[in-house]
């Protein structure tokens, strides 16, 4: 019954999570973006498993938090590696290519 | 039910977009991790308790831990320079294309057919059955993830990197 | 004992990975261990397992081993076995006894040489690829056997891979006998689709069954065979890599391109046999190949001035003999004439390696001359083998197997009386460039000084193949002398017998082969005439010297090369100069269109990582789009 609402509260969490990647230009801003959307299809499987009675939408919840964890670590260690390079968090200063 | 429901899902959205609109970087994380406690309580009213324990223990607790650790290893972040950063401009874009999606999706929620939702009881035990049992080779990977995140982060996170740029 | 003939092919092959792989490691002393070794021992093998195949024979006729499975898809099971009978006992005794003496004649032969473990590692796969082909039980692992010793020669004749000459030497050995592999290759394609077998047994009596005498598909896959064979064997119109191959050392001259190699296409033709007596037009046609070549052959015999070309047309002309006996039928004659050749060919090159290796690599014969005083071994060798190629009667082999061939041409139903005429003709030539090759060399004055005779390594296989070269043919003789048959009672049990033609009884047997040696002895005579120094035409300087049209045509071995150049090389590389370059065209602009669209791209490529995840949202807001939608 409350599941279509929490589909559609899942896609508005998207979409709030994909405004703020694309609009931060700071890198830990982006990064919490990404853990928004992250949440988001979490809660689109949770939202999925609950519609259908079935364990497995908790079950890739699961797997999302655990990628999320990967994730969060490895991206947390570059976000510190290239602020002692770069000396700053801007995205766009970290191109060094020609294209 | 239906009402705390709704509470808690403009409590998400409200805070998201404090997330994504603050320039502090510690009161946006403070803001995100009021949404994942409403997100948990979501998730609990769907039935998920489990998973809404763990949202709470590692996402809100775990995750944002580290988040803050690295914001203050980073030092003091130019509070001005973020303002300037975040003119109205840049968000007329990105907001179109969220709204597109947003659209479409929930043109696709909308025509969908609408079965009654039968939520059973003690889900808990099958969740755990289903996660050794047939997902077994998903926990396998998602240790083999586990652990590469893990050298990965003790070699980028080292201070002074041998190689030069 | 007999289970051991895995063992034979495996020798070499096993000597071939350890000289490729530790050759360069290894001392000269041990490379020649284990090149010879490995041969050896696949000889002994050999007798061994012959030993026991006579026990049982001729209750069994035939041994099969099956090692394991090659291929195995639905309708197509090829596997790694061997077939054993008397034909292949014959062709392996051969490739493995021969091929060792001549192994250790080049162990002493190529002493000095830097590629000497080289040279061992692919003398030692061609015989794993030549007992491959002899011994294999189907016709793909023969082909597999046919295009490695195709390899094997081709790494051999540019041994010396400095000289580009004997590179191109080479590359056109292997061209040329590639246009007979593909033509095999198509019949073995035929053979499969029409009778969905390989094994060479198997096909030969499904063949007997499906297709009647004369029919088309046999006649083609008959003539398919033909073309891979003639290639092979180097027989019209795919003789002219053969003279040419001769740039290789000359004990490859001797294992490869005289004694086993260049005889596979008549080891196919005998083992196909069931087949080519289903299409009697196509063994009418490998007589007429055989006599043209034979002729052919020996008449450029007469007037190559390089010692080793003399042989090399002397081989295909002897070849031709075997070609000849086949066509009419005589399929025992022909492997007759196979094994006694083998033997005395192999003696003619390693006599003419000594005399080579003794002028210091000088191979014109005028610059030779008076050699029989300095090398009296090489000479009595050489002329034990050039008295058995010319078939003097009674004593040498060469007599009893090419009388055995005149005879079955004469007395064959398949057979016609000009063709036999032609065949004594050749034998005639025989004689003639046989001795030509000896009062040249070995008589009259000193032009080159020898540095003296070859080694002990060198003499025993010399010596061994002189032996043989004499007393081979007294497995085989006449009706009329000795009336000994044992050569072809063995080989009864592989091959069918020829059937005579009626009236053919002793008496004209004598006088064929009274015709037969008149025509030997007059050859020989003729030499002597002619080129023995001291004799009128002789002194003249008169040996069919250069600059005639004639001499010069036969020089080139009929001009083959030439019009092969005019009718096929020339008009490719017309055909392929100017439109040739129209077609790079289309390409090229391939090249610039892939280089436009590569930098349009990379300018996608900016490094920002906002705007990659602006293009996954916009990719991914065009599929939901179209899945909306």
């Amino acid at each position: 019954m409350l599941s279509t609402p929490a589909l559609v509260l899942a896609m508005m969490l998207f979409s709030l999570g994909l405004v703020g990647l694309l609009s931060r230009r700071n890198i830990l801003y982006m990064l919490l973006s990404l853990e928004i959307m992250l949440n988001a299809a979490s809660l689109a499987f949770i939202a999925g498993g609950a519609r259908w009675g079935q364990v497995d939408g908790e079950i890739m919840f699961l797997f999302i938090l655990t990628l999320a964890a990967a994730e969060v670590s490895v991206a947390l260690g570059i976000v510190l590696q290239l602020s002692y390079r770069f000396h700053t968090l801007d995205v766009d200063a970290f191109s060094e290519m020609k294209g | 039910m239906e009402t705390l429901f709704y509470i808690a899902a403009a409590v998400t959205v409200l805070a998201t977009l404090r997330v994504i609109t603050h320039v502090h970087a510690v009161h946006a994380l403070l803001y995100l991790v009021v949404a994942l406690i409403a997100l948990a309580l979501i998730f609990y009213l769907l039935g998920a308790q489990f998973a809404a324990a763990l949202e709470i223990i590692i996402y809100g607790g775990a995750i944002m831990v580290l988040f803050i650790f690295v914001v203050m290893l980073l030092g003091p972040l130019a509070v001005e320079q973020e303002r300037t950063w975040l003119t109205p401009g840049t968000w007329v874009g990105p907001g179109i294309l969220a709204l597109v999606l947003l659209g479409e999706v929930g043109y696709l929620i909308a025509v969908g057919d609408h079965l009654p939702v039968t939520v059973s009881e003690a889900r808990q035990k099958g969740v755990s059955i289903a996660l050794y049992g047939p997902y077994i080779i998903g926990v396998e990977l998602a240790s083999m993830l586990l652990l590469p995140g893990l050298i990965g982060a003790y070699h980028l996170g080292r201070r002074v990197s041998k190689e030069s740029r | 004992m007999i289970s051991l003939l895995w063992l034979i092919p495996a020798l070499p092959l096993a000597g071939f990975l350890v000289l490729a792989l530790f050759g360069g490691r290894f001392t000269r002393q041990q490379v020649a261990w284990v090149g010879c070794g490995s041969v050896g021992t696949a000889a002994f093998t050999t007798a061994l397992v012959g030993w026991e195949f006579f026990q049982g024979f001729p209750d069994h006729e035939s041994y099969h081993q099956t090692l394991w499975n090659w291929i195995d898809t639905s309708g197509l099971t090829v596997g790694v076995s061997w077939y054993l009978d008397a034909l292949s006992l014959l062709m392996v005794a051969v490739i493995t006894g021969i091929g060792f003496l001549i192994h250790l004649y080049s162990a002493e032969y190529m002493a000095g040489d830097e590629g000497y473990a080289r040279f061992f590692a692919y003398m030692n796969l061609f015989v794993a690829a030549m007992l491959t082909l002899v011994l294999a039980d189907n016709l793909l692992l023969l082909y597999l056997g046919w295009e490695g010793v195709g390899l094997c020669s081709y790494l051999l004749i540019g041994f010396w891979y400095r000289e580009p000459e004997y590179g191109t030497a080479a590359q056109k050995a292997f061209i040329v006998t590639r246009i007979g592999d593909t033509a095999f290759a198509i019949g073995l394609f035929i053979l499969f689709t029409q009778l969905k077998s390989l094994s060479i047994q198997q096909v030969q009596s499904l063949a007997t069954e499906a297709w009647p005498v004369g029919s088309n598909l046999a006649t083609i896959v008959a003539v398919l065979f033909l073309i891979g064979a003639v290639g092979k064997s180097a027989q019209l119109p795919l003789q002219v890599w053969l003279p040419d191959a001769m740039a290789g050392p000359t004990p490859v001259s001797a294992l490869i391109h005289a004694a086993t190699m260049v005889t596979a296409g008549v080891y196919l033709i005998a083992r196909m046999h069931h087949l080519f007596a289903l299409a009697p037009l196509v063994q009418e046609v490998i007589a007429v190949i055989g006599l043209a070549t034979l002729l052919l052959a020996a008449t450029s015999a007469l007037v190559q001035q390089d010692i080793k070309r003399v042989l090399a047309y002397s081989t295909m002309s002897q070849i031709g003999y075997m070609f000849l006996a086949l066509g009419v039928g005589a399929w025992s004659a022909a492997l007759f004439h196979f094994l006694t050749h083998s033997c005395f060919k192999a003696l003619l090159f390693l006599a003419a390696g000594s005399v080579i290796k003794s002028l210091h690599h000088e191979q014109n014969i005028f610059w030779m001359g008076g050699l029989r005083r300095h090398l009296p071994w090489t000479f009595w060798t050489f002329l034990i083998g050039a008295a058995a190629m010319s078939g003097i009667p009674l004593i040498t082999s060469g007599f009893y197997s090419k009388d055995w061939i005149l005879w079955s041409v004469w007395s064959s139903p398949l057979s016609h009386r000009w063709i036999w005429y032609g065949a004594l003709l050749g034998a005639m030539l025989t004689g003639l460039y046989s001795f030509r090759l000896i009062f040249r060399v070995f008589f009259g004055e000193v032009r080159t000084q020898p540095t003296g005779e070859p080694g002990l390594a060198m003499r025993v296989p010399l010596v061994v193949l002189a032996f043989l070269a004499l007393t081979v043919g007294f497995l085989e003789m006449p009706h009329t002398l000795g009336n000994v048959t044992l050569f072809s009672q063995y080989l009864s049990h592989a091959l069918p017998t020829m059937e005579l033609l009626p009236g053919m009884d002793e008496s004209s047997e004598t006088r064929e082969q009274l015709a037969v040696t008149v025509s030997a002895l007059l050859g020989i005579g003729l030499a002597a005439i002619l080129f023995l120094p001291g004799s009128n035409f002789s002194r003249r300087g008169a040996d069919l010297s250069t600059g005639r049209p004639l001499v010069t045509l036969l020089q080139s071995g009929w001009g083959f090369d030439r019009l092969y150049d005019r009718a096929c090389v020339r008009p490719w590389f017309l055909l392929t100069r100017n439109p040739g370059e129209l077609l790079d065209r289309g390409y090229e602009w391939l090249t610039v269109g892939a280089e436009s669209c590569h930098r349009w791209m990379s300018h996608t490529q900016t490094g920002h990582v906002r705007w990659y995840a602006a293009t996954v949202v916009v990719g991914t807001l065009v599929l939901l789009g179209l899945f909306a939608m």
